[in-house]
């Protein structure tokens, strides 16, 4: 896998009157993983919607492999997959029906493959239920499913963590050090420990001034 | 996931079939919620059954406003649809999974403005008949009129489709999305008023159907770039 690298310099993002994001930077190359940590209101989710090209920041530059990701924001978003607070699902199809749509949309994949990633994430049972049947938990499973069936190499996480159980908690640990052993990266808003090696995982506080 | 599957990302689907998997989702959607996809029918209906209730029950009398009444029904029910364009897929997070996904975003709010008017559209256009019936429109009318109406909805699915992508992020936007879109939808109300009215006299309604066609494809030439644009500032 070639040599990727996430590069944020000099981020200042408002959002009406508040100043969320005060000269954020920092670099995560491939194989590494970014923890982005701090209070509530502190910017995490507005710093990973930034960074995905969603929210313009007023000042400062976001690079991918050494380019601007606003010079080709499609080649960037075809290497990205974000998972936001809530999973995107729909409520009134299955989870291997949304799975279908929203990774179809992306790239082409086969059943197996999407039940293999359901399988891996304890979602197979469930995964012919429609998804306002199921738990938060279960709905974060799928989510989950989806990152990996988007196989692409830079993953945005807000707080991927949320509503799953201890066992889900320690498989996403998991998975991100997985990814990160195939020369992948992280960015993610997580609070708790990850279990993933040290050397591997760096952080980013936000404060919350 | 293996290490190539991990490398193969930048070889996704292409946009066509993109579209296409946007068009069937809306579609297998709006058939689970069948409530939402019969209330502008059921609008249209009520709409179009009450004027002869309010008027007079006079066929000649009806016959005179049944243009009217018929264009302004339609639109008003295309309307109430509108709503739901995009603000569900932004509140569940998959409007924003769309706009990341690499895939152009035109095209596939494109495909879902023509799921849109697939369910409302069309079903307006088979279902304008019988109302047209009801105001005593005679029966060598009634092909005008269901060309007339179908041609016309595809320009306000468009049209409404900016509307609808720019009132996204705000709270009970019903009335803000009116006030956006009737205003843009009035030549559309004018010209398929005037098909329908030569219709429903015998005349030639080619040259005003012509002009809703021409505002059709203007609206699938412009419309799906506003939209997406909008998506994007709504969303930020």
């Amino acid at each position: 896998m070639p040599e990727r690298r996430l590069q944020a310099e000099n981020l200042h993002l408002w959002r009406g009157d508040r100043h969320v994001l005060r000269g954020v930077k920092f670099c995560v190359n491939s194989g590494e993983c970014l923890q982005i940590t701090g209070g509530n209101g502190a910017g995490k989710t507005s710093l990973l919607r930034t960074l995905s090209g969603l929210m313009y920041p007023e000042e400062g530059t976001i690079s991918w492999c050494g380019d601007n990701i606003r010079r080709d924001l499609a080649a960037f978003h075809a290497d990205l997959a974000y998972i936001g607070h809530e999973p995107p699902l729909k409520p009134d199809l299955t989870a291997q029906e949304n799975l279908r749509y929203w990774e179809g949309v992306r790239r082409k994949f086969a059943t197996h493959e999407m039940n293999n990633e359901l399988g891996r994430l304890g979602a197979d049972q469930w995964a012919n239920r429609p998804v306002r049947t199921l738990s938060a938990g279960q709905k974060r499973r799928v989510a989950l499913a989806g990152l990996l069936l988007m196989a692409a190499p830079l993953w945005l996480l807000d707080e991927p963590t949320t509503n799953l159980d201890a066992a889900g908690q320690r498989l996403v640990g998991t998975l991100i050090e997985e990814h990160l052993g195939r020369g992948g990266l992280v960015v993610a808003a997580i609070h708790h420990e990850l279990t993933v090696s040290a050397a591997a995982i760096r952080r980013l506080e936000l404060s919350s001034k | 996931m293996n290490t190539s599957v991990l490398e193969a990302s930048s070889t996704g689907t292409s946009a066509l079939e993109a579209a296409r998997l946007m068009l069937a989702r809306d579609i297998r959607l709006a058939l689970r919620k069948r409530g939402q996809l019969v209330q502008p029918l059921a609008f249209f209906a009520i709409v179009t059954t009450l004027f002869p209730l309010g008027i007079s029950p006079e066929l000649s009398r009806l016959r005179d406003v049944a243009p009217g009444v018929l264009w302004v029904a339609a639109l008003l029910s295309s309307l109430l649809a509108l709503e739901f364009l995009f603000r569900d897929d932004a509140q569940d997070g998959t409007l924003e999974q769309h706009v990341l996904s690499g895939q152009s975003l035109t095209w596939l709010l494109f495909a879902k403005t023509v799921a849109h008017w697939l369910l409302t559209g069309l079903p307006l256009a088979v279902m304008a008949p019988l109302a047209a019936l009801s105001l005593g429109v005679p029966a060598a009318a009634l092909s005008g009129i269901v060309v007339s109406v179908a041609i016309g909805s595809v320009a306000l699915s468009l049209i409404g489709s900016i509307g609808a992508a720019l009132t996204l992020g705000v709270k009970r936007s019903g009335a803000l999305l009116s006030l956006l879109t009737l205003p843009l939808s009035m030549p559309v109300l004018i010209f398929g008023a005037r098909a329908t009215d030569l219709a429903i006299k015998g005349a030639g309604f080619a040259p005003p159907l012509y002009l809703l066609g021409a505002l059709a494809v203007l609206g699938i030439t412009l419309a799906p770039l506003a939209a997406a644009a909008a998506v994007r500032i709504s969303l930020e």
